[in-house]
C-alpha cells in the first residue's frame, strides 16, 4: 500500500490552555504557532524521482556556506523539512504557506520530538509494576523482576524490556481536531496534547487517516 | 507565560465575576439541563477553597443539605454559571477551610467580616 500523502506545515508548540466550548464544556487545547513557512524547493519525479516540497520555517541568525548556497535569495531560514506530496503542481519556490492551510473542525496529525527523560528504569519506561514495598523486601521496590529463564535458553532474549533511554524520539499524534485557526497571527489551536516541550519545533499535517474518508459536517 | 497563551486565556474570562474569598457565603446560580429544558439551580453555601488561576480558576462551595454535607466545585468563569452572589464575607484565617468537613452546627460557624 502506498502511503497517503498530505500537506503540512512547520510550527512551534506554544503551550497548553483551556477554553470553554459552546454549551460550557471545557476543552484542553494546545496553541501552535503554525508557520509562516516558505517553499524553498520543489522536487519533481523528472528531476528527483519523487514529488515533494521542501519548506523552511523560522528566522536563522546565521547560515553556513552550504545552507546559504541552497537558499540563495530566499530568506534566512532556520529549519528545513521535506513534505512528500502526490503532486506539487500547486507549489512553486518562494511561495508562503501559513495557518490558513487548515480549517476549523479538520483533523490533523502532529509530529514532534518527545521530552527527553534520560536513562529511565523499567517502572517509568515500560510501566512495570515494581516489587512489593513491604513484607521484608529490600531493594525490590522498582526492580524489573525476572528477565528470563534458566539454562534453556541460557541467554536473555533480544528485545527484553529493560531500563534505558526514554523520550527524545519522534512521536506522531494522529487525528487531533482543529479548534481554531487564526491566519493573521498564524495561530492554530488543536484539541488535546502535542508531543514535545513548549517552544519545540513540530510538524502539523492534515490527518493521514482522515484524508481518504469523507469529511464529516 | 507566552503572550499568545495569555490572550487565549484572557478571552475566556467573564467580566462580571465577584471577588470571592474563602469563608464567604455565596449563592451560585448554575444552569442545569433537565431533559430538554434548561433551568437555573441555586446552590448556597460557604466558599471552602479557591484553586487555579486565570481561566481555570475554580472554587468549592460547601453546604449542609438535609443533614448531609455537600460540596460542589464550580469553574469561576464557566458560561454554565448564570451569576454568583456574595451574601456575606467570613473572617477566616486559612486559605482552605477543610476543617469544616468534620464540623456541624455551631462549631462550623464562621464569623462575619464587615468591610470598613
Amino acid at each position: 500500500m502506498t502511503a497517503t500523502l498530505t500537506e503540512g506545515i512547520l510550527g512551534r508548540k506554544l503551550g497548553m490552555s483551556q477554553i470553554f466550548e459552546e454549551g460550557g464544556l471545557v476543552r484542553a487545547v494546545t496553541a501552535i504557532q503554525a508557520g509562516p513557512c516558505t517553499v524553498t524547493q520543489v522536487k519533481t519525479p523528472d528531476q528527483d524521482g519523487y514529488s515533494a516540497i521542501q519548506i523552511g520555517f523560522d528566522e536563522a541568525r546565521k547560515l553556513n556556506k552550504p545552507e546559504a548556497g541552497h537558499l540563495k535569495e530566499m530568506p534566512m531560514l532556520r529549519h528545513l523539512r521535506e513534505v512528500r506530496l502526490s503532486s506539487t503542481d500547486a507549489y512553486k519556490p518562494g511561495q508562503q504557506i501559513d495557518a490558513s492551510l487548515f480549517e476549523v473542525g479538520e483533523l490533523v496529525d502532529v509530529v514532534g520530538t518527545s521530552k527527553g527523560k534520560g536513562y529511565a528504569g523499567g517502572v517509568k519506561r515500560h510501566h512495570f509494576r515494581g516489587g512489593p514495598k513491604t513484607h521484608g523486601q529490600s531493594d525490590r521496590y522498582r526492580a524489573p523482576g525476572s528477565i528470563g529463564a534458566t539454562t534453556t535458553p541460557g541467554r536473555v532474549y533480544k528485545g527484553q524490556r529493560m531500563a534505558g533511554h526514554l523520550g527524545d524520539v519522534r512521536v506522531t499524534v494522529q487525528n487531533l481536531k482543529v479548534v481554531e485557526v487564526d491566519a493573521e497571527r498564524n495561530l492554530l489551536l488543536v484539541e488535546g496534547a502535542v508531543p514535545g516541550a513548549n517552544n519545540a519545533l513540530i510538524f502539523v499535517r492534515k490527518a493521514v487517516k482522515a484524508a481518504g474518508r469523507k469529511k464529516k459536517g | 507565560m507566552n503572550a499568545i497563551l495569555q490572550s487565549i486565556a484572557e478571552r475566556q474570562l467573564k467580566a462580571d465575576v465577584p471577588q470571592l474569598a474563602p469563608g464567604d457565603t455565596v449563592k451560585v446560580h448554575a444552569k442545569v439541563v433537565e431533559g430538554s429544558r434548561e433551568r437555573i439551580q441555586v446552590f448556597e453555601g460557604t466558599v471552602m477553597r479557591l484553586r487555579g488561576g486565570g481561566s481555570a480558576t475554580n472554587f468549592t462551595v460547601r453546604r449542609i443539605a438535609h443533614g448531609i454535607g455537600v460540596e460542589r466545585t464550580f469553574l469561576l468563569h464557566s458560561p454554565r454559571l448564570d451569576k454568583i452572589e456574595v451574601i456575606r464575607h467570613g473572617r477566616v484565617r486559612r486559605a482552605q477551610l477543610y476543617y469544616l468537613r468534620g464540623r456541624v452546627g455551631k462549631s462550623a460557624k464562621i464569623k462575619e467580616r464587615r468591610l470598613a
